[in-house]
């Protein structure tokens, strides 16, 4: 007894670590379970029987796959937007001195310190009253507008660790501006705006309370699932949970592996 | 902002060189300017200006029939406060507990990924960060599940008559624990969790564990070690991982909605049905911006308190 008590107060960490990894997975865990479920009417809380027929019929339920690809088609555009506005702001902010800056940080900074139904409703407000109908453009617009201070976070703290004797080195070797541009700062730059790109369209991806305030009728996925919570929630939302949760890892597995032999060679 | 327009330089006729309108050491001083203006104004026109636009709205009065006008009608705000400060007041105390939650959850980990992970470390950060791309609203989903009245945390936290507990503190109801207080907390807590962890993890990380040893050396115990050198350390991080915590927890209503009932109403919840269902304006503006003022004076202050103020 003492041996294990002394094992678990020197693993005290760990065992703790590992039990918030646990809540943290826990929900995914039950996604992905629920996805092979077959309940018995509209709600897919309780566990009836096994099936495999909302992964064969994914888009079996009335605009939801609809929904999927306005949200996808949503998130592309504002992580381009953001991403080439984002970009500009914090090589403006890592790479010059001017007057403006520290009101130009704060303004990037405040979106970011504010909760988002203040500037959910307060969008909603400008747009309601400029007569401005909602749909594909408002999500578009407010989505640039969150997504642009996590770009610029994460691009600005790659540019501001960057050697800027590089560059200068790339000169002397007669590079012209657009060449020193291309061929030295943006590759080593690329890792902060790919990070700020990524983030952009997980966020864009799934906020609701924005889009909520901004969307008028139109209904994007995580509006879908809003309000199918309501209604009733297919078990192919389940299976769209799983199969994001699925891409994801896949996807940053892939970098991982493609970092590691870049790394190598 | 103070970004000059430059007048357009003439089209330079071939084979003549004209002197260039603009110095090139003016033209560089532009570059930053030209650079920001496009981002900058979109946050000026779609961040800065609705939330002057939301003032002036906090203050009309009138109805969707006739129109709202500006009346500097302050009263909006008192009845506002008046009718709504118990889910201000709940807002407040579900975001702060689970802000300490996620502290009290989160550290262990992210010290976890720091020193102790080893080779395991980039599988466990691809954990933490992993199940945020299932989408939000379907992960809070699955809690209803998770906490189902005959689910098996409900079934297991009854049996160890810690729900009797619980309902006499007021925490949760009879032998439920979904549409009570602990269901919202712990869904806000599972939300914003990876948003503490994160920030945790970053300045857990730059700490020099020759610093641990150097205090283990001295004979300082493994606690003595942890709060003398590693929390205060990490107290960037902390302050960060709080503020990404309770700020986007207070102005939540996902969680409370879903997973609360009528009774765990916070004040977000209230801000939308304000102005999606009720099309009070005004009254909605009006909560949007107590709400705005409650947060950034806590967190100023707490900034304050906490001696980071390079955050910023």
């Amino acid at each position: 007894m003492t041996a294990l008590t002394r094992w678990i107060r020197r693993n005290l960490v760990i065992i703790a670590g590992l039990g918030t990894l646990a809540y943290l997975i826990l929900p995914n865990v039950v996604v992905l379970v629920f996805s092979f479920n077959k309940p018995n009417g509209r709600f897919n809380y309780e566990w009836q029987r096994f099936s495999t027929d909302a992964w064969t019929d994914p888009c079996g339920v009335a605009d939801l796959c609809g929904s999927l690809s306005l949200s996808l088609k949503i998130a592309i555009w504002a992580t381009i937007g953001a991403t080439v506005l984002g970009t500009m702001i914090s090589f403006a902010l890592a790479r010059y001195r001017f007057r403006a800056r520290p009101a130009v940080n704060s303004l990037i900074f405040l979106p970011m310190a504010m909760p988002e139904v203040v500037m959910a409703a307060s969008l909603a407000t400008l747009f309601l009253n400029m007569g401005v109908d909602f749909g594909f453009w408002t999500i578009l617009i407010a989505h640039i507008m969150f997504c642009l201070s996590f770009v610029v976070t994460a691009v600005k703290a790659r540019v501001m660790s960057m050697d800027p004797r590089l560059e200068q080195a790339a000169q002397d070797l007669y590079a012209s501006p657009v060449q020193t541009f291309l061929r030295v700062t943006l590759p080593i730059a690329a890792p902060g705006i790919a990070a700020g790109a990524l983030l952009s369209f997980a966020l864009s991806f799934d906020d609701f309370i924005i889009t909520n305030f901004n969307a008028g009728s139109t209904v994007t996925f995580p509006m879908f699932v809003w309000g199918s919570a309501q209604r009733g929630t297919p078990v192919q939302i389940n299976v769209i949970g799983t199969a994001m949760f699925a891409v994801a890892v896949l996807c940053v597995l892939v970098g991982q592996l493609a970092g590691a032999r870049r790394k190598r060679s | 902002m103070s970004a000059t327009a430059t007048p357009e330089a003439p089209p330079a006729v071939e084979g003549e060189k004209k002197p260039p309108l603009i110095k090139p050491a003016v033209r560089k001083r532009l570059v930053p300017y030209w650079l920001l203006l496009p981002g900058i104004l979109w946050l000026l026109i779609f961040f800065a200006a609705p939330l002057i636009y939301q003032a002036s709205t906090s203050v009309q009065t009138g109805s969707l029939e006739e129109g709202f006008k500006v009346t500097w009608h302050f009263q909006t705000y008192w009845d506002a406060l008046t009718e709504y400060y118990p889910h201000f007041l709940r807002s407040v105390l579900y975001s702060a507990t689970a802000t300490v939650l996620c502290l009290l959850l989160g550290y262990p980990l992210a010290y976890l990924i720091a020193f102790r992970a080893g080779r395991w470390r980039n599988l466990v950060m691809i954990l933490v960060i992993a199940p945020f791309f299932t989408s939000f609203l379907i992960r809070t989903l699955a809690w209803k599940t998770i906490l189902a009245d005959s689910g098996p945390v409900v079934g297991a936290l009854n049996s160890l008559h810690i729900l009797d507990v619980t309902s006499y503190l007021g925490i949760t109801e009879g032998q439920r624990v979904l549409a009570t207080p602990l269901a919202v907390v712990c869904g806000l807590t599972y939300n914003f969790l990876p948003f503490m962890i994160l920030p945790l993890y970053t300045s857990l990380e730059r700490i020099d564990p020759r610093l641990h040893e150097a205090a283990g050396d001295l004979y300082a115990r493994p606690f003595t070690i942890f709060r003398k050198v590693t929390f205060p350390l990490s107290m960037p991080g902390v302050v960060a991982g709080t503020l990404l915590t309770f700020i986007p927890a207070a102005g939540d209503y996902i969680n409370a909605e879903l997973l609360g009932s009528t009774d765990q109403k916070m004040i977000g919840n209230v801000i939308q049905s304000q102005f999606l269902r009720v099309l009070d304006y005004p009254t909605a503006a009006a909560l949007s911006f107590i709400l705005m003022a409650a947060i950034l004076t806590m967190v100023t202050v707490y900034i304050r308190k906490s001696g980071t103020e390079d955050l910023v």
